[in-house]
């Protein structure tokens, strides 16, 4: 516990910067654009109802939706800028409708005073308008604020590092810890902004009437301390990331977090420095690659053929994974450097004691006895063509066919509910109750051969593809199911997972 | 120095007409009192001098200039004006709000302090005491003196005012209208003062224009008016000040008969 905690806030100064950064530069971009439209608006009503609408719009399309379209805009670029320009969009409904509502909602009768005595249309907005209604605009900017604190942890999604990573990392991983350094670390981020905008909001509705009071004066001594030390935790977010040679690139589970992790370090061996964007959406992680911007990742065979080929046939393992090799270097520039010999997909298992009972090595085994058992599967399987394709394949059906919510259906199978699991080859949790993944003799399910996915450029470097090539072929089904199972069963830290690979590899 | 020529406002691209066909002159240093019922015209056609409204047709002319032919800005900067709901500017301490005009008009800094001192005190509010206030530190009466302040401080010659002691309570409204007379006396002011109250244009006004449903129905001192009313609606409007006064004569004489069996 307290060597996980001092684990999870050694990390906090980096997650702690970039959180800070993205927050602040996407609410300054906000205001700067948002502030003008929004006076713009209140000027003009032919510009008002369609803006206003564009930026409600925005807001209910789906954060993560957003993201991914921000990178595929971007033609694939991950990291901060696809983060903040999604960070912006979200900013403006608060800010633009603020400085709408506040400046119309400035008394008639002043601005009517203010056009009687001779002011300009301009010198009635900047005088009178702007002022009245400064205290509305701040109110919006400090919702903005909180909403962009919260919505920047998914900037993690897109290979930004913000509080995000400890809260997508300990979700994947099951480590509680780590979701909550993370949520509270935003919290406390998101409560410190809104106090201090609020004070600001404060000064400024009581300007006219407070100014002269101690209390006025107090407030405005601890604001101004306060963004004192904003500005310069902030000139620190701000200075430039030091410049790696390597970027490793991960999906958002267990066991890319542990491939990533040993990849690194073999790097790191080999002199590169590096630095890993981790629990990124299968589709950015891919086009990051695709234009260079990581360098690798792990990645299936099965995940390029059916979702970037939209194949749907199985001529088998080996050419899978040759037709995908081609199609990657033809496509995308891309390589497989290093297969490394365990696959992740939908298999058959069953408890161990039984299957040898009962001589079950493969499907074709289970055949004779299916109609006598019991399969569980997760919300999906039953539906997936990973079973149409084992039921027409090997004509198999089962006595009955249960789903589950996946903890639950491995809680069944050892209770001995069900005989017959669907469950993941690497999933720590085979390992953990006793199981046997049953073969698949017939190829009915297509392949998920685990390989190390790399860019073009990173291609080039010869000690950089040495390193990784080495790696193929090390890690079986059974080494990859382990790692897994310590941090998913024994909720041990991702880093004993990369250790027990490492020992794999130095085999 | 003002001058109305055939003035007509329409809202309605020509329908109807919220001023149609007025015409008067005001001379240097007079106070005209426009009145009339809300939706008369009055306050269009005080609008229409400051080119808060533009005519319809008809010609304005101050000080022999067309208004049309000036910059609506410039004109409005060396036209004092006192608002119906006063219209401070909420955020400007009494001195910023005094100030704003010579500022528009790009006083020197020293000029525009002094003048600011010299207007809070023509208008009977102390520097000293009220300069750094809000107007929402202010009671109603003083608010509207710093809007007497506010109009009076860039030395116009000519001032329009719209209903300007219509919030105030009757005794504060009595004392507001009495300095005000001796204020515009003093400066010798030419002002335009619209009211729906025919008292305060009967003991303010040198001449009352009576208006209704768009037009000038007479125009003359109070005198003329409470003596020769052209029309039956100037001789209703009239009738009300009148019955009050005679009203309150008989109940001062009842009293100073009843002192006098005492004796």
């Amino acid at each position: 516990m307290t060597e996980n905690l001092a684990e999870q806030l050694a990390l906090l100064p980096e997650y702690f910067r970039g959180h800070l950064a993205l927050t602040l530069i996407a609410l300054v971009i906000g205001m700067v654009i948002s502030i003008p439209l929004g006076v713009w608006a209140a000027q003009a009503p032919r510009v008002k109802r369609p803006l206003l609408t564009l930026v409600s719009i925005i807001q209910t399309f789906p954060s993560v939706a957003i993201l991914a379209l921000v990178v595929a805009m971007l033609g694939g670029r991950i990291g901060s800028l696809p983060a903040i320009i999604a960070l912006v969009l979200y900013s403006m409904l608060p800010i633009v409708r603020n400085t709408v509502t506040g400046l119309e909602n400035v008394a008639e009768e002043v601005v009517t005073a203010a056009r009687g005595i001779g002011m300009s249309t301009r010198q009635i907005l900047t005088k009178v308008r702007i002022p009245l209604a400064l205290p509305v605009i701040i109110a919006g900017i400090r919702t903005a604020a909180v909403w962009t604190v919260g919505l920047a942890t998914l900037s993690t999604l897109v290979g930004a590092s913000s509080f995000g990573n400890y809260i997508f990392t300990g979700l994947q991983t099951r480590n509680l810890l780590a979701v909550t350094v993370g949520s509270l670390a935003a919290a406390c981020m998101a409560v410190i902004l809104d106090s201090l905008i609020g004070g600001i909001q404060w000064l400024a509705a009581n300007r006219n009437t407070g100014a002269q009071t101690a209390r006025y004066r107090a407030v405005k001594v601890l604001i101004m301390i306060g963004l004192t030390s904003v500005l310069v935790v902030s000139g620190y977010s701000l200075l430039p990331d030091r410049k790696v040679d390597l970027v490793i690139g991960g999906k958002g589970f267990t066991e890319q977090y542990i491939v990533a992790g040993a990849v690194e370090e073999v790097l790191q061996e080999a002199g590169f420095t590096t630095e890993q964007r981790l629990g990124l959406g299968s589709e950015v992680v891919f086009q990051a690659t695709a234009n260079n911007t990581i360098d690798v990742y792990l990645e299936y065979s099965g995940t390029v053929w059916s979702n970037l080929m939209n194949r749907e046939d199985n001529p088998g393992r080996e050419a899978v994974m040759s037709e995908v090799e081609a199609y990657l270097a033809a496509e995308h520039g891309m390589a497989n450097l290093a297969r490394l010999g365990f696959q992740n997909l939908y298999a058959l298992a069953m408890r161990r004691e039984q299957a040898e009972r009962l001589g079950i090595r493969s499907i074709s085994d289970l055949k004779p006895f299916a109609e006598g058992l019991v399969a569980g599967g997760d919300l999906e399987f039953f539906g997936r063509p990973e079973w149409i394709s084992l039921r027409d394949t090997y004509r198999i059906d089962f006595a009955e066919k249960l789903t589950f919510d996946t903890t639950l259906m491995y809680t069944a199978i050892a209770e001995e509910q069900v005989d017959v699991i669907a469950a993941y080859t690497t999933d720590g949790r085979v390992a953990e109750f006793d199981l046997v993944i049953l073969e698949d003799p017939l190829n009915a399910i297509p392949p998920y051969d685990g390989f190390l996915a790399v860019s073009g450029d990173a291609m080039d470097n010869r000690l950089f593809v040495e390193t990784l090539s080495a790696l193929a072929g090390k890690i079986s089904d059974e080494v990859m199911r382990n790692a897994n199972r310590l941090v998913d069963v024994e909720n041990r830290p991702v880093t004993d997972g990369v250790r027990y690979i490492r020992e794999a590899l130095t085999e | 120095m003002i001058e109305l020529q055939n003035v007509r406002k329409s809202y309605d691209g020509g329908k109807t007409f919220a001023v149609s066909d007025v015409s008067f002159r005001v001379r240097r240093g007079e106070l005209l009192g426009l009145i009339g019922e809300s939706g008369c015209g009055k306050t269009s056609t005080l609008k229409m001098i400051n080119r808060l409204e533009q005519p319809s047709s008809g010609e304005i002319l101050v000080n022999g200039e067309n208004v049309r032919q000036q910059n609506a800005e410039q004109l409005r900067r060396n036209i004092g004006y006192v608002f119906q709901g006063i219209g401070l500017f909420p955020h400007y301490t009494v001195a910023e709000n005094v100030c704003t005009v010579p500022e528009l008009l790009a006083w020197p800094p020293s000029a525009v302090l002094e003048r600011c001192r010299v207007v809070l005190e023509l208008v009977g509010l102390a520097p000293a005491q009220f300069a750094d206030r809000f107007p929402s530190q202010l009671s109603g009466g003083q608010q509207q003196r710093v809007g007497v302040a506010r109009a009076l401080a860039a030395q116009p010659e000519l001032v329009l005012m719209d209903e300007p002691f219509g919030a105030l309570d009757p005794i504060t409204r009595a004392d507001l209208q009495e300095e005000f007379k001796s204020i515009q006396r003093q400066l010798e002011l030419t002002v335009i003062m619209v009211t729906h109250d025919m008292t305060e244009a009967l003991l303010m006004a040198d001449r009352i224009a009576v208006m209704n449903q768009g037009k000038v129905l007479q125009i003359g001192s109070p005198t003329e008016l409470l003596n020769a009313p052209s029309d039956p609606y100037v001789r209703k409007l009239i009738e009300m000040p009148k019955r009050r006064a005679d009203r309150l004569d008989q109940i001062l004489d009842a009293d100073s008969h009843r002192a006098e069996r005492h004796d």
